[in-house]
Order: C-alpha cells, then sequence, then structure tokens
C-alpha cells in the first residue's frame, strides 16, 4: 500500500510492530494501543521515532498522555463509510494539538482524500494505487469550505466577512425554455 | 429567500465537476459499484426499480420561479415531463439516465440547486415549515438559521461518514408545522424568561422500524451557539451511534440506549470545549448572510378588499377554495396560498413540466417569484396579494391546482411505493388515488374536517405513516399487498405516534377500511368541530376498531 | 417484499437472473449467452440452485453493464415467460398507475 505525504509516494520508514513481537532499535515503529500503554515507560526512552495505531474505538483522550513525544499516531477506516476516525483526527489535532504524523490507514480512497486532508491527516495509506496519482487534483477539488476545520483554510463565512459587501449571482439562464 | 453568492455557486459548480469525474470512473469501469454507491448517494441519486432517481434539495422548502422553471427543463429535456414532491421538501425525478445526470445537475446548478446530501449517511435537507416567515405569530424568520445550519454541514469534512442518515427540523412557531419532534435534531425557536430568542434542542425523534418521539436535552440554547452545540451532538453521534447493525445506527437509539440525560451530559462535555472557538456565531456573520435573504417590498394593503369582498359573494366555488386553500399572512391585505397537488385519481404530489412552468409564471405576478415545498407535498405560494386571489384561483383553476382539499382526507401524503421504489412492500399510489376517488364528494370531506392520512409503502415510514391521523403501513403477507391501519398519530406540538387499529387487510379492503373509519368517526364525535385525531384521543382505539372488523 | 438483494439462495421454481443497466438504471435481465437484454423473453431461465447459482455469478461479475443482480422468480406457460410476484410484474412492465396528468 503506497504511503503519500505532501503530495508525493514516499518509502514508509516506519515498522509495524505486531502485538508481542520484539520493538527494534534504532527504528521508526508503529505500535498497537495495547503495547503502547503496557510498555510507554520503556517506550518513551527509544531514541528513533514511536507511532501507535490506534482504534476507531477507543477514545483518543487515553492518548493524552503520550501525545507529546510520540510521532504518529495512525488511525483506522476499517471501511471508508465508517467515519469514526474523522473525529479522531480532528480531536487530536485540533482539542489536543498533535503536532506528529497523522496518518490515515484502512481503506483509503481518492474520493475522500479532500476530508481526510481537512480533518489533519497528512499521511495516508492509499488503498489503490492508481490514486497515488490522483492526490493533488483530488485536493484541489475544492475551492470553497463552508466550515473551519485546523486545517487553516480560510471558511466561506470568514472570507465573505474580509472581503465586505459582494453582489449575488443572478440565475444563469443557460437552457432554452 | 436566500440568494447565492459566488461562494456558494462556486461550492455548487465544483460538485458537478467532481461528479462528472465519478460518473465517468463508474462507467469505465475504475470505480466499482460498492466505491460509488456512497459518491452517488451524497448526490441524490438513487437505484430504483425502473430507473435511477435523483432526488433535488430545496432548503427550507424555499424556491424561486427560476429554480421551478429549472425544475421543469429538468423534468422535460431528462425525464418523463413530472416531478415528485416529498415529505422532506426535495423534489424527485424517477428515469434520469446515470450517463445524462452530469449534464442534469449542471443545469439544476446554473439556478443554484442541487442533490448534495439529500442521500447517504450525512446531514439530509434542513426543513422548516412552508410557511416561515409569513405565518403570523412566528417568531422571527427560522430559514435564517436554517441557511447557516445548512452552510455549516455541507460537505463538512468530519461528518460526511456518519452511522446513517441525519435529519434536522426548525421551527419559529407556537403550532409546529415542521414535526421537529420527529426529527434526528429538532430546533424550536422561542423566548426565554427574559425576552431573548434562542432554541429548545430535541434530539433522538424519529419514524421508520423503532419510531420515538425526541427528547429535549438543552431547553434554551442562545443563538450563538447554534452551531457549535449542533457540532458537539454530531461529534458524539459520529463517534458513538451504533455501526454493527443497519437498523440500530440512527441517533434515537443511541439517545435511548444511553438515556436522554446521559447523551445531553455527553454532548455538554464536548460542547464546553467548542462554545467559544470558532464556531461561536457573532453577530457580523449572521448579519452578513441576512443581507442575502431578500424579502419582499410589500405594499401597504388593506385586508378584504372589494375584489375579494366581491367574488366570494358572486362565486360559489371561489369561496369554497378561498376558505379552505388560503390562510392568513401575517401582513394585512395579504395571504398565503396553498396549491393542492392532491387532484382526484392522481398521484399525490407530483406536478407536470407543464404546471410547473405555469406556477412560476404566476410566482412571478403574484407571490414576488417565491414559490413553497410544503412536507404535505403541496406546494404554496406566499406572498399573494388579497386583491388578487380571484384572477389568481381562476389561472390555478385551469391547470388542476386549485383543488379546495388542503388538510382535508383527500390531501394524502404519501411515498412512492411498491410503484417506483425498491425498499417497498406495496404500493402506495393506487391506495392514494382510490382514497381520493371515494372522497371526491368535497361536502363528504369538509364535513370530516382536518384528517391527515398518511401512506408508507414499507417500514422506512417515508410516507410518515406513524403521525398520521390514519396511517397506512403496506406490509407483504404471502406474497400479497396487506396493509396495517394506524389512527390517532400526529406531529405537531402535541406529537404522537398512531395506534394500530386491527390486523392487516388487503389491497382490495383498504379503501373500505378508510371509509369505515370514516364513517365511525361521524358518529363517535362529539359536536361536528372536533378533530378525527381529537376524538381518537377521547374514545382511543376500541370503538374505531369493533365498526371496522365486525365484518372483517 | 424482502430486497431480493438479501435473499439467501433457495430455488424452487423458474427464475432469471436480473439486474438495472448501469448507463440508465433499465430493467435487464441475463441471456443464456451471457449478455443483458431488455427483454424478458429473452432472458435464461434456469429452475435449480446450481443453475442459478452459476448464472448469478457470472452476472455479477459482469460489474460494468449490469448492477445489483439477483435471482427472481417467474412464471412459465404456453404463453411464454412472465413475471413471477408483483414487484418483478412492475419491474418489466412499469408502475401501476398513470404519470399525473396523463389520463
Amino acid at each position: 500500500m503506497p504511503l503519500v505525504k505532501a503530495g508525493r509516494v514516499i518509502e514508509d520508514r516506519f515498522v509495524r510492530v505486531l502485538d508481542d513481537a520484539p520493538v527494534p532499535d534504532g527504528v521508526p515503529v508503529i505500535l498497537p494501543a495495547a503495547r503502547l500503554l503496557a510498555d510507554a515507560r520503556e517506550l518513551v526512552l527509544r531514541q528513533a521515532p514511536t507511532g501507535v495505531i490506534w482504534p476507531n474505538d477507543r477514545r483518543v483522550a487515553e492518548l493524552l498522555p503520550y501525545l507529546d513525544w510520540i510521532a504518529l499516531v495512525a488511525l483506522v477506516f476499517p471501511t471508508f463509510r465508517d467515519g469514526r476516525a474523522y473525529s479522531q483526527a480532528r480531536l487530536l489535532r485540533e482539542r489536543h494539538e498533535f503536532r506528529g504524523e497523522l496518518r490515515a490507514t484502512g481503506q483509503v480512497l481518492r474520493d475522500q482524500l479532500l476530508f481526510l486532508h481537512r480533518a489533519g491527516f497528512d499521511a495516508f495509506e492509499v488503498t489503490k494505487e492508481k490514486d497515488t496519482a490522483a492526490f493533488a487534483e483530488a485536493l484541489q477539488r475544492y475551492s470553497i469550505f463552508y466550515q473551519p476545520t485546523g486545517d487553516g483554510r480560510p471558511s466561506a463565512l470568514r472570507a465573505r466577512l474580509s472581503r465586505g459587501p459582494s453582489s449575488t449571482v443572478p440565475e444563469r439562464q443557460a437552457f432554452v425554455r | 429567500m436566500y440568494v447565492y453568492d459566488d461562494f456558494d455557486r462556486t461550492l455548487v459548480d465544483e460538485r458537478v465537476r467532481e461528479f462528472r469525474d465519478q460518473v465517468a470512473r463508474r462507467l469505465s469501469g475504475e470505480l466499482t459499484e460498492e466505491e460509488f454507491k456512497p459518491l452517488r448517494l451524497m448526490n441524490g441519486v438513487y437505484l430504483q426499480l425502473h430507473a435511477y432517481m435523483l432526488r433535488i434539495a430545496i432548503p427550507y422548502g424555499t424556491l424561486s420561479s427560476a429554480q421551478l422553471r429549472t425544475l421543469a427543463h429538468v423534468a422535460r429535456r431528462y425525464d418523463r415531463d413530472y416531478g415528485h414532491f416529498t415529505t422532506r421538501q426535495n423534489v424527485q425525478f424517477n428515469w434520469i439516465k446515470l450517463e445524462e445526470l452530469p449534464d442534469a445537475m449542471a443545469d439544476l446548478a446554473d439556478a443554484g440547486l442541487h442533490g448534495m446530501q439529500t442521500s447517504g449517511n450525512c446531514v439530509r435537507n434542513i426543513t422548516t415549515d412552508q410557511w416561515a416567515g409569513v405565518a403570523p405569530g412566528e417568531i422571527e424568520d427560522p430559514r435564517l438559521w436554517a441557511e447557516l445550519l445548512r452552510q455549516h454541514l455541507t460537505l463538512h469534512p468530519e461528518f460526511s461518514f456518519l452511522p446513517r442518515k441525519f435529519k434536522i427540523a426548525l421551527t419559529a412557531s407556537a403550532h409546529d408545522r415542521a414535526a421537529v419532534r420527529v426529527h434526528d435534531i429538532g430546533l424550536r425557536m422561542h423566548r426565554n424568561g427574559a425576552g431573548e430568542t434562542g432554541f429548545e434542542v430535541i434530539v433522538g425523534g424519529g419514524l421508520g422500524r423503532t419510531p420515538f418521539i425526541g427528547k429535549t436535552i438543552k431547553p434554551f440554547l442562545p443563538k450563538r451557539d447554534l452551531l457549535s452545540y449542533v457540532e458537539a451532538i454530531l461529534r458524539t453521534y459520529n463517534q458513538y451511534g451504533r455501526r454493527d447493525n443497519i437498523y440500530k445506527a440512527r441517533i434515537k437509539i443511541l439517545v435511548h440506549e444511553l438515556g436522554a440525560e446521559k447523551f445531553a451530559r455527553e454532548v455538554e462535555e464536548e460542547w464546553q470545549s467548542i462554545r467559544d472557538g470558532a464556531l461561536a456565531l457573532d453577530p457580523a456573520v449572521v448579519a452578513e448572510i441576512a443581507t442575502r435573504f431578500r424579502y419582499p417590498d410589500h405594499e401597504l394593503l388593506d385586508d378584504n378588499p372589494p375584489e375579494l369582498r366581491k367574488a366570494r359573494t358572486e362565486d360559489k366555488r371561489f369561496r369554497l377554495w378561498l376558505d379552505n386553500s388560503v390562510a392568513n399572512h401575517r401582513l394585512p391585505g395579504h395571504a398565503i396560498v396553498t396549491l393542492s397537488l392532491k387532484p382526484e385519481g392522481e398521484p399525490p404530489g407530483d406536478a407536470t413540466a407543464r404546471q410547473m412552468d405555469a406556477i412560476a409564471d404566476l410566482a412571478d405576478r403574484y407571490s414576488f417569484g417565491e414559490i413553497r415545498v410544503g412536507h404535505e407535498q403541496n406546494l404554496a405560494l406566499p406572498h399573494v396579494a388579497q386583491r388578487d386571489l380571484p384572477a389568481l384561483w381562476r389561472a390555478l383553476d385551469e391547470i388542476g391546482l386549485a383543488t379546495p382539499n388542503v388538510n382535508l382526507i383527500s390531501d394524502i401524503i404519501a411515498c412512492p411505493g411498491l410503484d417506483y421504489c425498491s425498499l417497498a412492500n406495496a404500493r402506495s399510489i393506487p391506495v392514494a388515488e382510490e382514497i381520493t376517488r371515494r372522497f371526491k364528494d368535497l361536502d363528504l370531506a369538509h364535513s370530516l374536517g382536518r384528517l391527515h392520512i398518511n401512506i408508507s409503502g414499507c417500514i422506512n415510514a417515508c410516507g410518515h405513516h406513524h403521525i398520521g391521523h390514519i396511517g397506512i403501513l403496506g406490509v407483504e403477507k404471502n406474497g400479497e399487498e396487506y396493509y396495517q391501519v394506524t389512527v390517532g398519530g400526529r406531529a405537531d406540538e402535541n406529537a404522537e405516534l398512531g395506534k394500530i387499529l386491527g390486523p392487516a387487510v388487503p389491497y382490495g379492503e383498504i379503501a373500505d377500511v378508510v371509509e369505515d373509519i370514516a364513517a365511525a368517526y361521524l358518529e363517535l364525535r362529539e359536536r361536528p368541530d372536533e378533530l378525527f385525531v381529537d376524538t381518537v384521543k377521547r374514545l382511543g382505539v376500541e370503538p374505531f376498531k369493533e365498526r371496522v372488523y365486525a365484518t372483517r | 417484499m424482502t430486497s431480493p438483494l438479501q435473499q439467501k439462495l433457495k430455488v424452487t421454481g423458474p427464475v432469471v437472473i436480473t439486474a438495472n443497466r448501469l448507463g440508465d438504471g433499465a430493467v435487464v435481465y441475463r441471456s443464456s449467452d451471457g449478455t443483458w437484454t431488455t427483454e424478458l423473453a429473452a432472458a435464461a431461465v434456469v429452475t435449480t440452485t446450481p443453475a442459478a447459482t452459476e448464472l448469478l455469478t457470472a452476472a455479477l461479475a459482469d460489474r460494468l453493464r449490469a448492477v445489483d443482480a439477483y435471482v427472481a422468480p417467474v412464471q412459465v406457460s404456453e404463453q411464454g415467460v412472465r413475471p413471477g410476484n408483483l414487484r418483478e410484474w412492475i419491474r418489466c412492465n412499469g408502475p401501476t398507475v398513470a404519470f399525473p396528468g396523463q389520463r
């Protein structure tokens, strides 16, 4: 599954460590949630970056004690239709001000990339090879956003206020009656 | 009504472009049906029995004449010359080809119309009542707040993949015509003790398989907090709503399983973190949206002008229509005119392209270019000068839009049913048509008074049968169509679910049963002006059950 | 009628495979030559569960032309093949009610 970050396919330098397997030294790792919680005291001392894969049915508030030192949180979309991780992502980015890599995993498809980006994800384990080429296009589909998130894009409400009164658009009559 | 600015227009255009690309990728096979289906649903595109169906949003039921002409154009160019108005103030076209949908959507976008979020597990069309802004005694126009919510919840990145669909309704009248208590979120505008206007927030109402009346989780929410509080509710639902069982995935189940108090506390806790953030509505933001709400420049007119007096005295048919279909406007000399889309023997809630064009012309002439769509599946012209009523009536009468049966037994609310819908167990349209034929005698219909029949072709309850004074639910028994009847439901501020009358009856008998119920009511009511639904409340189901099932 | 898409396959009489055409949503039936037809008379009729399963599997694999294929009952008589229940009758013949303004 290709990893896309900053608009490019990159090599994933993080190694997934399963359940009880030993954590390799000097290598960035992604651990299961239970593992992080159980071994946090040792893990915080690691030289290499430590990340966690967090299930979508657990409160991200449980991660609070670790957010200032873990490098990566991977959230899960078991299917693209299960949108719980969007809330988790926003809470991590906006409420808890997590600055590390926020990675979307599971079923990650082109047509949700913009939503994911707006919710605070900055890395994407893209399900389909073909979708990596469309990443830039996907992010540019819309120039108007009604609601503010933590992504810094101005909301329409704010943009309207800052530009002052504008004219409305008369309805176009592009068809023949 | 709200007029789009270039931001609004650009968003819809970008949506059309995105959908055109998605359709192309589906037709080429790059997207599977499984991947495409949620995407098309989020643009209001269903696959029904015979064809694709396109559902177009009419935000809070307000339509301009230009928009109505666009709907007529779409009906003619891409469909079969008619459209169907729904119980959620949307319009549906039943025969559109997927290949042509991007073009149809582009034409709709020219008039600021779209199908965004009219389906899918996201926030659906936000509804209010069709008299918003013009009804006497309304606290203020709720549509401004509906528009603020609409924008905030359109393509919201966090809430586009909820556990299930989400429906919001607003009312600002003492008499709730928007059925706020049977929505996922109902918002009732009212004044508190200090004279401030705010919202009662009601959560977890809904019909369908497990109907619930909503619970008030916040008796008074200041206007400033509307977006942040709704955000807190949706975030709570998005995280904790059930995703294991499609029949238990609505917020009403979460509220029921947690209990209203615990649910309210969860929301409150989330809300405390965001109430003073970017979503707090400052007056400048509200005022900015309000600048694009256009209100007619009404003349100062007197009530009961001579044209009206004359016609009322001289023309019995006009008088009948006047008394039935015309309601008081908050301004003197004006009126709200309901256009019944329930003529005898016709599918309820449908209008032909020709009628749509004619209504658009009449709206321009008599209603400042504005039309309303009601969830009773009728239309309304909200700004008519009383002196124009006789001329308007003649024009409506000519095109079959002046049946004086509004709110009467033949003003039936029905889903499309098995004739169109792939979810249905039974047909609803022919049942409605037959009932209109049995009650075509206007004297009989008038003697029965206000009596809402709601027909749903399956348990999904798109016809809102649970809150019908008479509710009819299509079920299947051994491959045959049967109908279960309930009585005594209502959707207003005294909202209540109907009670089952007795065993389901076959297709051939359902119209007879309705006649028997009507006859029973005439016999049992205390006075001629005791409404059917009040007679049921007073006496219960038994006396009706006895009479209906005596020979069955 | 429970949506046929949720049925467990158990064939006890003559059936066809039906679906909706991708491009325009029209009702189509699977023919024995592996194509789709809008004419019920040209549909492949099978009477056993294995035959229906085979036909359905092939139909479901053909995702580019038809959507939501499923097994539908038919009646076979000297007059030919007819839809086997009301839902299929409506799919085959259209709504049982006239369009508005047509009467």
